[in-house]
């Protein structure tokens, strides 16, 4: 690491977590500032986490002020205050730690070129966890920025085992396709001990929380130092916490973690963890990366890992020094999380991870970092874009995309030029780009930042102006509450009293049936690659042989009933069921591909007179059930799917809307969404979904909707392992058209009901609502029955009459209700 | 295209599913919070939103208009979302406004955001019109027999599988409540008090739908409802 500083080459460490890289990313600043120590800014720190940034000062401060060394070290974060941030620019310290955010923000000041003139050297931490995301995009183009504000600076980039190293390494290059950096390597830890805990008694057939493990669970956190229990839903964090606290007759001191709860209630779990006053605490990814813990001991994965890569990064908390093992055990909920479980571990020994490379860098944070750019100086288009595409993600942007989107920052870029006196920014003589006003370069810095949260209402203990602020949850989940229910959250049972502007007012709650709010977009997606790897597990049965009876003897019984999903086929098994036509493809792509294939094999058969009834996703497979019986069935999954089928689903698809959503935040056509400002702010607002109507008719191929477009490609909408299996698919479907429900098929078939996404059309669902109220009204019922349910529903209708509504509730990508029964639970004890 | 009717003061109206209103007995149309400029307004604030939600909302309404043949065309107020919109519309917008003054009467209703008749436009302006029993204006003021905008109703459902959440007429005997037009406006749920209070004794809801409204008594859709 010094070696290079001292040829002042970039350098790429790459080192397994607990290896110390981060003080490694640091040596050559402090010993270059020992011997000079300057004044000015000498080395910035970027790290995706304000709680890394902090706590690195603070480890780097000690030190420094025990050696006496002159050498200021501070924060520039959200939370940095007004005055501190104004001396920072004038007076920088000579190490500044922050996130891309505020340095994006820094960047945007007039005085940008003279706070970071003499810069050194710039340290980006957890690059693996930037790259590839938007707020990576806009560090990349952070960093093509500083190339040219302070182009002496050399960069170090910190970073995890990673399946794709070229993306990183260009990410890090000044040029932005990796020329000039040395990559460092930290030998390899030592291998991670991982085993399997099966729930007691006969394995689950379906289900994700893995509640019935909770004894299990309780009783490894019992015999080990410090756990971290790990989880994929802040839902499921809810109820695993709720579940051990049932048993903790011990009174052990197990604490609740997820993005949703309070910062100060973060916070003080986070205080309590490293003072190592917690036996185990219950999180979800709000804990993948972060401040080390070394007293950790044991990582409890409860519910399948989902990927190799996020598996190792986990493990990676327990026991930071990278010498010994980590020890972790996996906790499936399910047979096919068994399957699952057994392949992560599988690839965790042969060191196989997972990832798709970085995308290309989103056109919304480009239009951002432009008015940026331009906020802090005028700027010719030419130099704006060679300085662009030096960032990694841009390297390869079309000069006309770019243009198109200073056209966007400029005065909307619309075919119709009604804007001209509204322009953001305006050209001088010379071309260049000048912003337009003062108040254009205010409004954009309070915008700055690529994380777009759903609308959020803050929860309140407590009504009026006392009590205390807990956490925040979706707009969503409230609309669906009324007063007295109660619900799970931060670990509490609370009474829902009413909700005052923008605070939902609870009290401590009593009951037995809670329900517990669930968040859209929580659950990632089985990876490719452990997807390959199940599958090859499920074709080879000579590999069956560890696996437990349950598992085996339910494969075997899939072989002879039906066949086995093969490596490189697509088997789709049709039968029927109570009047039902069931179909159910084992494509292996992912909960969220096959929430969008769900919609546009709904679509197909509605075409083909199949009269498509519903559809349930899970990670493995997606089911249709029809009235009649599908036939040619081949050809439903043909490629041309991704054609009309696609454009028509996408004017309608809520998922979409939420893409658009983001992407018109960032890209800065409306600003962020304020809560408490409602009431004043409906005037001065639009709603994007009213937005997006109205630009796919009038402008379809405007830059917003093709970012959003690149975006469906990936994430929530995910059309890309759409495309991908339908083009492994062609001439590969094997159809088996069965009797009867498949071995296989059973857990796919016990989530219809539970997981649903209606297949039918809003119209259809308010035409089926205003009949069940019709005929409540002709019955003379208080209430109306519940609606229809489908047969294979039957098994849940007696829980869905216990809701409030009496409907069956399901998930549109958004909230759902989540009925859970419990004992005891208004005694719960209060975490703290 | 199914129309609901329903009758108020002994008038029956026609309950248009695209969110207009229809006097047959006197041939009037009415519409309520066209908002129209309402993109430009925003621009004006900084929100460079997509210039064409004025030829969004007069695609809409135009057609209408050609079906039902009025004799006068009401605008509930807030035709404008503000006082300088007039000017700021398109030259073909403007026109197409004024070739419809050819065949119909077009009377506007101040509203709040647009205070002061539309500049350069043909039309009546008026605080309120007075029609047989019925009274037509901006917002209501709790007598019988109004026909208002002003509110922007909308209502949700729990149907099988999600929440549906559509603009919708609300009505009772004495009133009728109309859905915002305008392409670019929101909607307040029917639970909030300021629709609440106007239905004191009960009222129904109808949602717009595709070709056909969807209708639900406001006790329904209340069962849902915060504090």
């Amino acid at each position: 690491m010094l070696a290079e500083a001292r040829a002042g080459r970039s350098a790429l460490l790459i080192a397994p977590t607990g290896a110390g890289k981060t003080l490694a990313g640091f040596l050559p600043s402090l010993a270059a500032l020992a011997e000079d120590p300057r004044p000015g800014l000498h080395t910035l720190y970027v790290s995706p986490l304000k709680a890394l940034a902090t706590d690195i000062a603070r480890n780097l401060t000690r030190p420094v002020a025990e050696m006496g060394l002159p050498i200021a070290i501070e924060t520039r974060t959200g939370d940095t205050d007004a005055a501190t941030r104004r001396r920072q620019r004038e007076a920088p310290p000579q190490i500044l730690l922050t996130t891309p955010e505020s340095l994006a923000v820094m960047l945007s000041m007039e005085d940008a070129g003279r706070t970071f003139a003499g810069l050194s050297t710039i340290v980006v931490d957890e690059i693996h966890a930037l790259a590839g995301t938007k707020r990576g995009d806009q560090l990349a183009l952070g960093l093509s920025r500083l190339a040219t504000l302070s182009p002496a600076a050399r960069r170090v980039g910190l970073s995890a085992t990673v399946p794709h190293r070229a993306p990183l390494v260009a990410f890090l290059s000044a040029d932005g396709r990796g020329g000039d950096v040395a990559i460092v390597e930290a030998p390899e830890g030592a291998a991670p001990d991982i085993t399997v805990r099966l729930p007691d008694g006969p394995l689950p057939w379906s289900g994700h929380m893995g509640l019935l493990a909770a004894p299990a669970i309780y009783d490894l956190i019992r015999s080990a130092g410090t756990a971290i229990v790990f989880v994929n839903t802040r839902a499921q964090a809810e109820l695993v916490f709720q579940a051990l606290w049932r048993l903790n007759d011990d009174a052990l001191p197990i604490a609740l973690h997820h993005g949703s709860l309070a910062r100060e209630q973060r916070a003080k779990v986070e205080a309590a963890m490293a003072e190592g006053r917690l036996k185990a605490v219950v999180a979800t990814s709000s804990l993948d990366l972060g401040i080390d813990w070394g007293d950790v001991d044991l990582v409890i994965q409860v519910g399948a890992p989902k990927g190799v890569s996020r598996l190792m990064q986990r493990i990676g908390r327990a026991n930071h020094r990278w010498d010994e093992p980590s020890r972790a055990i996996l906790v499936p909920a399910n047979r096919f999380e068994v399957l699952e479980c057994r392949c992560a571990v599988a690839g965790v020994a042969a060191r196989d991870l997972d990832g798709d490379p970085p995308p290309p860098g989103g056109l919304d944070v480009l239009a951002q970092h432009i008015l940026g750019v331009v906020c802090s100086g005028p700027i010719h288009p030419d130099d704006l874009y060679a300085e662009v595409t030096r960032a990694a993600p841009y390297a390869d942007l079309l000069r006309q995309d770019f243009d198109d989107v200073v056209r966007f920052v400029e005065d909307g870029g619309y075919a119709l030029a009604a804007y001209e006196r509204y322009r953001k920014l305006f050209r001088d003589a010379e071309g260049r780009l000048h912003v337009a006003n003062a108040r254009v370069a205010r409004q954009h810095r309070m915008n700055i930042g690529t994380i777009v949260e759903a609308p959020l209402l803050k929860v309140k203990l407590g009504r009026g102006f006392g009590g205390h602020v807990l956490g925040e949850i979706e707009e969503y989940f409230v609309s669906m509450l009324q007063p007295g229910d109660t619900f799970m959250f931060a670990g509490r049972l609370l009474r829902f009293e009413r909700l005052h502007e923008t605070m939902v007012e609870c009290s401590p709650g009593k009951g037995d049936d809670p329900k517990v709010p669930a968040y859209a977009g929580g659950r990632l997606p089985l990876t490719t690659s452990l997807a390959d790897r199940v599958r090859a597990l499920l074709q080879d049965p000579a590999q069956w042989h560890d696996l437990p009876e349950d598992v085996a003897e339910w494969l075997r019984l899939q072989k002879s009933r039906s066949r086995l999903p093969g490596r490189n086929d697509l088997l789709v098994e049709t039968f029927p069921r109570g009047g039902r036509w069931f179909l159910v493809a084992y494509c292996f792509e992912g909960r969220n591909a096959h929430q969008t294939l769900g919609m546009l094999l709904t679509r197909r058969m509605e075409r083909a007179g199949f009269g498509p009834l519903g559809f349930v996703a899970t990670d493995y497979v997606v089911a249709v059930w029809s009235a009649h019986q599908p036939t040619r069935v081949a050809d439903l999954f043909g490629e041309d799917m991704l054609g009309d089928d696609l454009e028509e689903w996408m004017a309608e698809s809520s998922m979409l809307r939420r893409t658009f959503r983001n992407v018109a935040v960032i890209a800065g056509l409306v600003d962020r969404h304020h809560p408490g400002s409602e009431k004043s702010r409906r005037q001065v607002t639009v709603n994007t979904d009213l937005i997006y109507d109205v630009l796919r008719k009038h402008e379809p191929d405007h830059v917003l909707l093709r970012a959003t477009q690149a975006d469906a490609a990936r994430g929530l909408v995910d059309v890309g392992r759409v495309a991908a299996l339908l083009k492994r698919a062609k001439g590969r479907v094997v159809h088996m058209a069965l009797s009867r429900v498949s071995p296989l098929a059973v857990p796919v078939l016990l989530e219809v009901g539970k997981e649903s996404v209606a297949g039918a059309g809003e119209d259809a669902l308010l035409a089926e609502a205003e009949e069940a109220a019709l005929v409540a009204e002709a019955l003379g019922e208080a209430e109306p029955p519940p609606a229809p349910v489908h047969p294979v529903h039957r098994a849940n209708a007696a829980r869905d009459r216990h809701r409030p509504s009496g409907h069956a509730l399901g998930t549109q990508g958004r909230a759902t209700l989540r009925t859970i029964r419990g004992r005891r639970q208004g005694e719960l004890p209060l975490p703290e | 295209m199914t129309a609901a009717s329903i009758h108020i003061a002994g008038e029956r109206l026609m309950l248009d599913p695209e969110g207009v209103l229809w006097w047959p007995a006197r041939r009037l149309l009415a519409v309520a919070d066209l908002h129209l400029e309402k993109g430009s307004s925003l621009a004006a604030r900084g929100a460079l939103v997509p210039p064409y939600d004025s030829r969004a909302t007069l695609d809409r309404l135009l057609p209408l208009v050609r079906r039902y043949k009025p004799e006068r065309l009401v605008a509930l107020g807030d035709s404008f979302h503000d006082r300088h919109g007039a000017a700021r519309l398109a030259r073909e917008d403007a026109a197409r406004i004024a070739a419809l003054a050819q065949s119909v009467e077009l009377i506007w209703v101040l509203g709040n955001h647009d205070p002061a008749p539309p500049e350069g436009l043909p039309g009546v302006t008026t605080e309120a019109l007075r029609e047989g029993p019925l009274t037509f204006l901006h917002d209501a003021t709790g007598r019988p027999g109004e026909i208002s905008g002003h509110l922007h109703p909308k209502a949700a459902i729990a149907t099988r599988g999600k929440w549906v959440s559509r603009a919708c007429f609300v009505a009772d005997a004495r009133r009728v409540l109309l859905p915002a037009f305008g392409a670019y406006t929101g909607g307040l749920d029917v639970r909030d008090q300021a629709i609440r209070a106007l239905f004191p004794r009960g009222g129904r809801a109808f949602l717009l739908g595709r070709g056909r409204l969807y209708s639900f008594t406001l006790a329904e859709l209340r069962e849902a409802e915060p504090a």
